[in-house]
C-alpha cells in the first residue's frame, strides 16, 4: 500500500489508538485516522466493519473504550454532538430527519439556536444556497420535494452552523446520478474554501473522484491507508472484503423462455396523497430473464412493486398474469402459492419485522409456501430450519442463535431477505432495489443468486435506481417516470445516454404513444 | 430545559417484568399520599387494600369471582391492543351480553318452553347468546373503521353509554318482573338458568374455569398459531404484515369480534354467576378496568391472570374501606387511575430513555 500524505502540518482532527467495545465485541480497534484543514478522507469498508461506530464516536454520540480525539491539536472529550458542533464539526445523516409537513426553513430552524428569527433565516438559507450551488426554496413543504432536495435541507443545516469538518454518512444512496453529480458540485466548493470532509461511501468511483486520501476499515481494524485517486475501484473493493470480488457472471444470451409474467396496460391512481398514478404500463419478462426497470426515486416504482405483488389489489384481473392466470385481482399469498415472489424495497419493517426474530421472519413470508404453518398452526422446528439453511447458503452474518432482525447489518438482512424467497425457487421473482446500502460483497452475492435464479429458468423483474446494477446483470431495461414505462431495450445494446435521457421523461412520447 | 425520550436499543427481561411492579408500588404510594391528606392513616388503608382481603375464605373467593370478568375482558383486550386497535367499549359489550343473555333466562322463566326438553340447554344458550351478542356490539366500531376509516376509540367508547341506556330502558320495561313492586329490575333467573357454584358460600361461580381456560387459550394462540402471530405482527410492523399477506380489514374484525365475545361471555357470566336477574346498572366499570389489566399483565395472557387479581383486590378493598375507615368508593377509582397512569409511565420508561437536557435547542 502506498503511504501517501497529502497535506502537512497539524491535522484538524487526529484520531489515536480508538477501541470502542461493546460487551465482548470490538467494533473499533486501535485506529488511528487524521484529517487535515481543506482535506478530503474517505472511510470505506464493509457494512459492520465499524465505520458508523467510529464516525459516532467523532461527532460525540459515542464515548470511545479508550484512545485519543485531537481536533486542532488539542486534546478534547466530545460529550454529545452539540459539543462536536460547537467545535466545528457537523453531519449529515444517510437517513433525514425532517418534519414532512414543514416547511424547508422550518425544518432548518428546528436545530439551530432559538434566537433565529424565520426571516432572518431565510436570507441566510438563500446565501447558503447561492454560495454552495445548491437551490433551496424555504418556503416549499418537505413532503413535496425529492430525495436530493431534502438532503440539501441537511447539508444547508449542517453549513449554517459553520462547520471546519463535515461529516457524510453514504451521502449517494439515495440520489439519482443527476443528483449526486450537483452533490459533488457542492462538495468541491466546501473542499475549496478549506472545509475538510469525512466521506463514508460503499461506491468507489465517488470515493476516487472526490477524496485525496482514504482510510480502510475491515472487521473493525484499520487495514488500510491510500490515496484512492492512484488505486483501481477493483484494488479497493479487494482492500475491504479481503479477498478478491469476483464478477457477476451474466447468464450467456438466453434462449428466449416461455412468457412468463406478462402486465397488460395496467393503470391505477395513486392510493397515497403523493403518490405517483400508474399509466398504461406493459411489459413481458421470459422465463430466462432478468428484466431491469430503471428510474429516479420516486417515479412509480414503489406503487408498481405494490401492485405487482399484490399487497395492493384494484387492477382488472387480466393486467397481471402470470404463467397465463390471470391474477390481478389476486392477493399475495395467492400469488405466491402460484410460484411468485418479491423483495421489496425497506428491509426493515417491510421485507421483515425488525423486533421478530429471525425465525419469525421466515414464517413471514412463506407461511403459505414452506410448509412452515401447516393447518394455522407454526411450526417453529420447521422455520428454524428453513432460516438456517438461508443462512448457510447465502452466508448472513449474525450475532447470537436467533436474534432480532433489526441487529444485522443493512447487507446481511438483505442477504437473508433475498435468501428467504430465492429459496423457494420462484417462477417469477419481482424484486425492487435489491441492494440498496448493501456492501460490495453482499451486492455481489445478490446479483449473483438473481443471475443464477433466472438461469434455472424463472423470470426476474428488477427495480433499481443503480444503472451499474442494470447494466451488469439484466437482459433488457426499460425506464419508469412519472408512473409510465417506455419501451424495453436490449441491455447489451443501449447506452447509458440513452436510458439517462428516458430517466428525465425526455424519451416517453413514443412509449407513451406505444400504450394507447 | 428539553425532554428527549431516546429509543432503548434493548430491552433486557428482568426491566420487563420489574416494570409493572415498580409502577403498582409507585401506584400504593401515591394513592397512599391521598389517603394521608384526606386525613386518614396510610398504613390501616394499605391494610384494608391490601392485605385483610387475602387473610379469609370468603374474601379469596370473593377475590376470584371479581378477578374472572377482569381476566376475560382483559384477554380480549389484549387481542386488539396488540394489533394497536383500541378497543375502549369492552364495558358496552359486556352490557349488552349480560342483556342478551339474560333475556333467554327471563323469557324460559319458570318452566316456559322447558316441557318437551327439559331445561339443561338454557344455561349453555344464554352463553352463547351472550358472546355472540358482544361480538355483534363490537362490530359496529370495527366495520366503521374497516369501511369508512372511523376512529375505532371513539365509537367504541361512546357506545358504551348507548348499552347502558338499553339495558337501563329494559331493566325498567319490557324485562321488569310484573310483581316485582314497580322496582326496576327482572324476575330472579330459575335455577337452570344460572352458573353452578364450584364451593361452599354460593360466591365462587363457573365462570371463574371459563376465564382461566380464556387465559390458556390465549396463551397457546399467540405462541404457537399463525393466527397469533399475524396479530402480533399487524402491531409491531404493518407495512411487513401486509407484505406476508395478511388483510387489516379481516384482521380487526377477528379481533374485535374476539374481544367483544369474551366481554359478551364476561357479561352474561357475571349476570348468571352473581347477580341473577337482570337490573339497570350490572357492572362496576370492569370493562375500564379491564384495559388496566391487559396493560399491566403487559398484555400478555399470564401477566393478565395475575394483573386481574391485583384489581380485584382493589375493588374488595375499596368496599371494605368505605365502612372501615370510611373512605369514599371514588377513592378505588382514583387508585385505579393512578395506577393506569404509573403502568403507562412504566412502559414508556422500558422502551425509551429519558435525557434532561439543559440549555436551549442545540
Amino acid at each position: 500500500m502506498v503511504d501517501v500524505q497529502t497535506t502537512q502540518g497539524r491535522p484538524l482532527l487526529s484520531l489515536r489508538g480508538i477501541v470502542k467495545r461493546f460487551g465482548d465485541f470490538v467494533a473499533n480497534d486501535q485506529i488511528d485516522l487524521d484529517i487535515h484543514e481543506g482535506e478530503a478522507h474517505a472511510l470505506i469498508g464493509e457494512n459492520g466493519a465499524g465505520k458508523s461506530t467510529l464516525v459516532k464516536i467523532i461527532y460525540g454520540l459515542l464515548q470511545p473504550t479508550e484512545g485519543t480525539i485531537a481536533i486542532a491539536g488539542e486534546r478534547v472529550r466530545l460529550s454529545g454532538p452539540e459539543d462536536a458542533r460547537s467545535r466545528g464539526i457537523g453531519m449529515v445523516f444517510q437517513h433525514f430527519s425532517l418534519f414532512d409537513n414543514l416547511t424547508v426553513a422550518e425544518n432548518i430552524a428546528l436545530v439551530l439556536p432559538r434566537d433565529q428569527s424565520l426571516g432572518g433565516l431565510r436570507a441566510r438559507i438563500a446565501e447558503v444556497a447561492e454560495r454552495y450551488k445548491m437551490p433551496l426554496e424555504p418556503d416549499r413543504e418537505v413532503w413535496s420535494l425529492s430525495a436530493g432536495e431534502r438532503q440539501r435541507i441537511e447539508i444547508a443545516r449542517c453549513l449554517l452552523q459553520n462547520p471546519r469538518l463535515v461529516i457524510l454518512d453514504e451521502p449517494t444512496s439515495v440520489l439519482a446520478p443527476q443528483e449526486s453529480y450537483h452533490l459533488f458540485e457542492t462538495l468541491d466548493r466546501l473542499k475549496a474554501e478549506g472545509r475538510s470532509l469525512l466521506y463514508i461511501s460503499h461506491k468507489l468511483d465517488e470515493v476516487k473522484r472526490l477524496c485525496e486520501s482514504a482510510t480502510i476499515l475491515r472487521l473493525g481494524k484499520k487495514v488500510g491507508f491510500c490515496d484512492p485517486r492512484k488505486e483501481s475501484a477493483r484494488s479497493l473493493a479487494a482492500l475491504m472484503v479481503g479477498t478478491q470480488i469476483s464478477d457477476v457472471h451474466g447468464s450467456s444470451a438466453q434462449a428466449a423462455g416461455p412468457q412468463r409474467l406478462i402486465v397488460d396496460d395496467l393503470s391505477i391512481e395513486a392510493e397515497e396523497i403523493h403518490g405517483v398514478d400508474l399509466e398504461h404500463i406493459s411489459l413481458v419478462v421470459r422465463g430466462g430473464e432478468v428484466f431491469g426497470i430503471a428510474g429516479v426515486a420516486g417515479n412509480g416504482q414503489s406503487e408498481l412493486f405494490a401492485v405487482l405483488s399484490g399487497e395492493r389489489t384494484g387492477t382488472t384481473a387480466e393486467a397481471i398474469r402470470i404463467d397465463g392466470a390471470q391474477i390481478g385481482d389476486m392477493d399475495i399469498t395467492g400469488r405466491r402459492l402460484l410460484g411468485a415472489a418479491f423483495v421489496p424495497e425497506e428491509r426493515n419493517g417491510h421485507a421483515a419485522a425488525p423486533d421478530f426474530s429471525l425465525t419469525e421472519n421466515v414464517i413471514l413470508s412463506r407461511h403459505a409456501t414452506a410448509g412452515v404453518a401447516p393447518h394455522g398452526l407454526v411450526s417453529f422446528d420447521r422455520a428454524r430450519a428453513l432460516g438456517q439453511s438461508i443462512i448457510s447458503l447465502f452466508d448472513v452474518r449474525k450475532a447470537g442463535a436467533d436474534p432480532a432482525a433489526r441487529t444485522l447489518s443493512g447487507g446481511n438482512l438483505q442477504k437473508f431477505v433475498v435468501g428467504r424467497e430465492i429459496l423457494s425457487e420462484p417462477k417469477i421473482l419481482v424484486v425492487n432495489q435489491p441492494t440498496w446500502g448493501v456492501d460490495a460483497a453482499a451486492c455481489a452475492a445478490i446479483r449473483q443468486a438473481l443471475v443464477d435464479l433466472a438461469a434455472r429458468g424463472a423470470a426476474v423483474l428488477l427495480i433499481s435506481q443503480d444503472l451499474d446494477e442494470l447494466f451488469e446483470i439484466c437482459d433488457r431495461i426499460a425506464v419508469i417516470h412519472d408512473g409510465r414505462l417506455s419501451d424495453a431495450l436490449d441491455a447489451r445494446g443501449a447506452t447509458r445516454e440513452e436510458i439517462g435521457l428516458l430517466m428525465t421523461g425526455t424519451g416517453h412520447q413514443t412509449a407513451a404513444a406505444h400504450a394507447h | 430545559m428539553r425532554i428527549d425520550l431516546e429509543a432503548r436499543q434493548s430491552r433486557s427481561l428482568a426491566l420487563d417484568i420489574g416494570a409493572p411492579i415498580i409502577a403498582l408500588i409507585a401506584a400504593i404510594l401515591l394513592g397512599g399520599l391521598v389517603v394521608w391528606l384526606m386525613g386518614k392513616s396510610p398504613t390501616r388503608a394499605f391494610s384494608v387494600y391490601f392485605i385483610e382481603p387475602l387473610l379469609e375464605g370468603w374474601s379469596l373467593q370473593e377475590l376470584a369471582v371479581k378477578a374472572s370478568p377482569l381476566v376475560m375482558i382483559a384477554i380480549g383486550l389484549s387481542f386488539c391492543f396488540r394489533a394497536n386497535l383500541w378497543n375502549i367499549g369492552a364495558e358496552g359489550q359486556f352490557v349488552i351480553g349480560g342483556l342478551v343473555g339474560g333475556w333467554l333466562a327471563i323469557a324460559t322463566h319458570d318452566g316456559a318452553y322447558q316441557s318437551a326438553i327439559g331445561g339443561w340447554w338454557i344455561l349453555p344458550a344464554m352463553l352463547v347468546l351472550g358472546t355472540l351478542a358482544g361480538a355483534f356490539y363490537a362490530m359496529i366500531p370495527a366495520l366503521l373503521r374497516v369501511w369508512l376509516g372511523v376512529s375505532e376509540i371513539l365509537t367504541s367508547l361512546m357506545l358504551v353509554y348507548v348499552a347502558e341506556l338499553i339495558l337501563d330502558y329494559f331493566a325498567r320495561g319490557p324485562l321488569r318482573d310484573p310483581k316485582g313492586f314497580n322496582f326496576p329490575q327482572s324476575v330472579t333467573f330459575d335455577d337452570v338458568a344460572h352458573l353452578p357454584y364450584l364451593a361452599e358460600g354460593d360466591r365462587l361461580h363457573a365462570g371463574v374455569i371459563l376465564a382461566l381456560l380464556a387465559v390458556l387459550i390465549a396463551a397457546f394462540v399467540f405462541s404457537r398459531t399463525l393466527f397469533g402471530f399475524e396479530v402480533r405482527l399487524v402491531g409491531e410492523a404493518p407495512r411487513a404484515a401486509r407484505f406476508a399477506g395478511f388483510s387489516d380489514s379481516r384482521l380487526t374484525i377477528a379481533v374485535f369480534a374476539i374481544s367483544g365475545g369474551l366481554a359478551g361471555l364476561a357479561g352474561i357470566c357475571e349476570v348468571a354467576g352473581q347477580i341473577g336477574q337482570l337490573q339497570p346498572t350490572i357492572s362496576p366499570g370492569y370493562g375500564f378496568t379491564a384495559i388496566i389489566v391487559a396493560f399491566l399483565g403487559r398484555l400478555s395472557p399470564f401477566g393478565i391472570l395475575i394483573a386481574g387479581l391485583v384489581l380485584a383486590l382493589t375493588y374488595i378493598g375499596g368496599e371494605s374501606a368505605q365502612v372501615a375507615l370510611k373512605l369514599p368508593i371514588d377513592m378505588t377509582r382514583t387508585f385505579q387511575g393512578l395506577l393506569l397512569m404509573c403502568v403507562l409511565i412504566a412502559d414508556a420508561a422500558t422502551r425509551y430513555r429519558i435525557r434532561f437536557r439543559l440549555g436551549a435547542l442545540a
